[in-house]
């Protein structure tokens, strides 16, 4: 690591802070921010079995694989083919590493028996032995494991501890970043008080059982002149070597995607603006037994993948074929993702450790496939433990996982048809950013699903309550019937809908009847039309004849005056008469 | 300061039954106080008691430091009996004689013999 310079929190000026080794160990160098304290001793100590060694060897392991820091290893108890063959499970080549001379290994063996103490003495022989190590492979890092080993060997305690004082002097003129385990003591963190002398920094190791369940943790005690974590932090060891889960305390700081990702479900999505869920989000999934919570899961994973994402599917319910094979029958083919390296499906009993193992291989599995989204099914299966401590957990996972824009998506069993939904899982839902609840209805003797979004961040999720139907292609949500304080859902849905249906035909035939009417008026009121207009048509021409009648009259009429004025006027009597006789006429 | 002293193996009556041949290390770390103590505190040992049937090698380990792995060496000064088996170790100046004695298992009262 670097000069270690930081500026202080008015920026003017910057302090030089005390210069760290990192150890490489997962974890360990975040908790510490840099790792252990450069060219000084610390202490790592812990009951047996704890990890100890371990955490010494790896840090020896890799300085001198990663950090070019060569590395010398005293241990009073192991030889060191024991040693050798000791962390070969954890993937270290200690021969390879000694053969290029970036590790050397002495055996320190003390036997009581066969030592007599007369006189004066000091423990200058080990000086030597570590000087000479030091120097044959230009060491920058070395272990001592277990130092207290020499406690048993001599009995001068004064000597003894005058030594050690100035073993740990000597380290530190020297420069050498050292690890000293020691074991565990009733009272004091060691069981000789090794940590009067080392002020620097001192790790406690803890292995503890809890509901037959062991759980490995870590704990800074001290770390002069450095903030660290304080926290316990739980630790694995497996065949990567030692990892310690990072605590919750990068704070809510972690930046945020607008992107949005499909659910899988085109209604589900419709639900939620019709996009889907924020890349990065946390979603949980809640629901009673067989609500459909993990088919939701297997389809937004299916997506996830179909889009050309990779997703990481932790079960902890289902064996992965067995996953497969059920997905299949609603149409869901996650084996083909599967074998396109898109898909990693990872089964393991949650029984098998504590909360904070699973939580721990989580994120190792996240660190090696690099996911899209990760989904747990169930999360609540591995909510063993007190409220506080599950909590944090998650919030640790949670936290993980947007720092890393990852999608989660968790399901949670709910338990009992009847209790509150919405609080059975209160040590999580502040945690979530998106909540889907499927629940059963119970009603006309079925038992339906319905799902609805009880909250999601950022977003005008719906409000509605919907069916949720398995088909052979996947989820379908269909909107619910409500109405007089009950949903229907199911065949009730069914019934309703084929009464709807039936109203709209009457309705239909209804109207079509109506406008039958009205055409039927129509054309026997155009057929009145006609017949009176032909009518009045007769009566006109009826009229017109009358009129010539009356012209015709009128002109015989004149005629008939006219010769009569002419018969008066002249003897023209025949005209006379003619009048007369059309006068007569007309009377009759 | 490396120095050997080697006396031929002779039955001396008196002190021990066994007439093997005694062989020594010392190991000391440079000249301090403490090492020339025992140095001298040895030398008159041996005169004392294992006349002409022991072997002493005097080894400095600031000269020679890789040979502190072999014989397990952490105090200083360790005095080693390398033969006859098993090994036995001395440390400190050597200044006690009952117990320098007891530890080369050459005292008489805890010779089972």
């Amino acid at each position: 690591m670097a000069t270690a310079v930081t500026r202080t929190t008015n920026g003017t000026r910057s302090l030089p802070q005390l210069e760290k080794s990192p150890t490489g160990i997962t974890g360990f160098d975040e908790i510490t921010n840099g790792g252990l304290p450069r060219g000084r001793p610390t202490i790592v100590c812990g009951g047996p079995g704890c990890g100890k060694t371990m955490f010494a060897m790896e840090f020896l392991v890799r300085g001198a694989t990663e950090f070019n820091e060569p590395g010398v290893l005293l241990t009073f108890e192991e030889t060191a083919d024991e040693m050798t063959k000791n962390v070969a499970s954890l993937g270290f080549d200690l021969k390879e590493l000694v053969a290029r001379k970036k590790l050397l290994m002495d055996y320190v063996r003390i036997e009581p028996s066969e030592i007599q103490e007369t006189g004066a003495y000091d423990l200058e022989g080990l000086f030597v032995r570590l000087q000479y190590a030091v120097e044959s492979v230009g060491a920058k890092r070395v272990a001592l494991d277990t130092l207290e080993a020499i406690f048993s060997g001599f009995s001068n305690q004064g000597v003894l501890r005058a030594e050690i004082r100035r073993l740990f002097r000597w380290l530190r003129d020297h420069g050498l970043t050292t690890v000293v385990t020691a074991e565990r003591g009733e009272k004091a963190l060691t069981r000789h008080g090794l940590e009067e002398y080392v002020s620097d920094c001192v790790v406690l190791l803890d292995h503890r059982v809890t509901d037959q369940l062991s759980t490995r943790r870590m704990r800074i005690v001290k770390y002069r002149g450095s903030p660290h974590g304080s926290d316990e932090f739980p630790f694995l060891i497996d065949q990567q070597g030692f990892s310690v889960l990072p605590s919750s305390s990068m704070g809510l700081n972690h930046t945020v995607s607008r992107e949005r990702v499909s659910s899988g479900v085109k209604e589900l999505d419709e639900m939620l603006e019709g996009k889907g869920f924020y890349r990065g989000s946390t979603i949980l999934v809640s629901g009673t037994a067989g609500a459909g919570k993990s088919s939701i899961s297997a389809q937004f994973a299916d997506r996830t993948c179909t889009d050309g994402g990779k997703c990481l599917y932790v079960a902890f319910e289902e064996s992965p074929s067995q996953i497969i094979r059920n997905m299949t029958s609603i149409g869901i083919d996650l084996d083909k993702h599967i074998k396109r390296r898109r898909l990693f499906l990872e089964a393991w009993r949650p029984t098998q450790s504590g909360l904070e193992m699973h939580l721990l291989r989580i994120h190792k599995l996240v660190e090696k496939y690099e996911p899209d989204a990760v989904i747990i099914d169930p999360v609540t299966n591995l909510l063993s433990g007190s409220l506080r401590e599950i909590n944090s957990m998650l919030m640790r996972l949670i936290d993980f996982l947007k720092t890393r824009h990852v999608t989660a998506l968790f399901t949670a069993l709910t338990q009992g048809a009847h209790r509150e939904f919405e609080q059975t899982d209160v040590g999580i839902s502040s945690l979530i950013d998106t909540w889907i609840l499927v629940r059963d209805v119970e009603l006309n003797g079925e038992r339906n699903r319905c799902v609805y979004v009880l909250k999601s961040r950022g977003m005008a999720h719906s409000n509605q309550v919907r069916e949720f139907v398995l088909t052979n292609e996947g989820i379908r949500l269909a909107p619910v019937y409500v109405g007089s304080g009950t949903v229907l859902t199911g065949s009730a849905r069914l019934t309703q809908e084929a009464r709807e249906r039936a109203d709209v035909l009457l309705r239909k035939q209804a109207t079509e009847e109506k406008r039958r009417t009205l055409e039927q008026k129509r054309r026997a009121i155009e057929a009145q039309v006609v017949a009176l207009q032909a009518e009045l048509v007769e009566d006109e021409i009826r009229a017109g004849i009358d009129s010539e009648q009356a012209t015709a009259r009128e002109l015989a009429l004149e005629h008939d005056i006219a010769a009569m004025t002419t018969l008066r006027a002249g003897g023209d009597s025949s005209r006379r008469r003619r009048v007369h006789n059309g006068m007569r006429g007309r009377t009759t | 300061m490396s120095r050997s002293t080697a006396a031929k193996s002779k039955r001396r009556s008196g002190t021990n039954g066994s007439d093997e041949l005694i062989e020594l290390r010392l190991y000391v770390a440079g000249q301090t106080p403490k090492s020339l103590a025992a140095l001298a505190n040895l030398n008159k040992i041996c005169q004392e008691h294992l006349q002409g049937r022991y072997k002493l090698s005097v080894i400095d380990l600031i000269k020679k430091p890789q040979l502190a792995q072999g014989d397990q060496i952490l105090a200083i000064p360790t005095l080693v009996r390398k033969l006859p088996v098993p090994i036995r170790k001395i440390i400190g100046d050597l200044s006690n004689l009952d117990r320098v004695l007891v530890g080369l298992n050459l005292h008489e009262p805890e010779e089972p013999k």
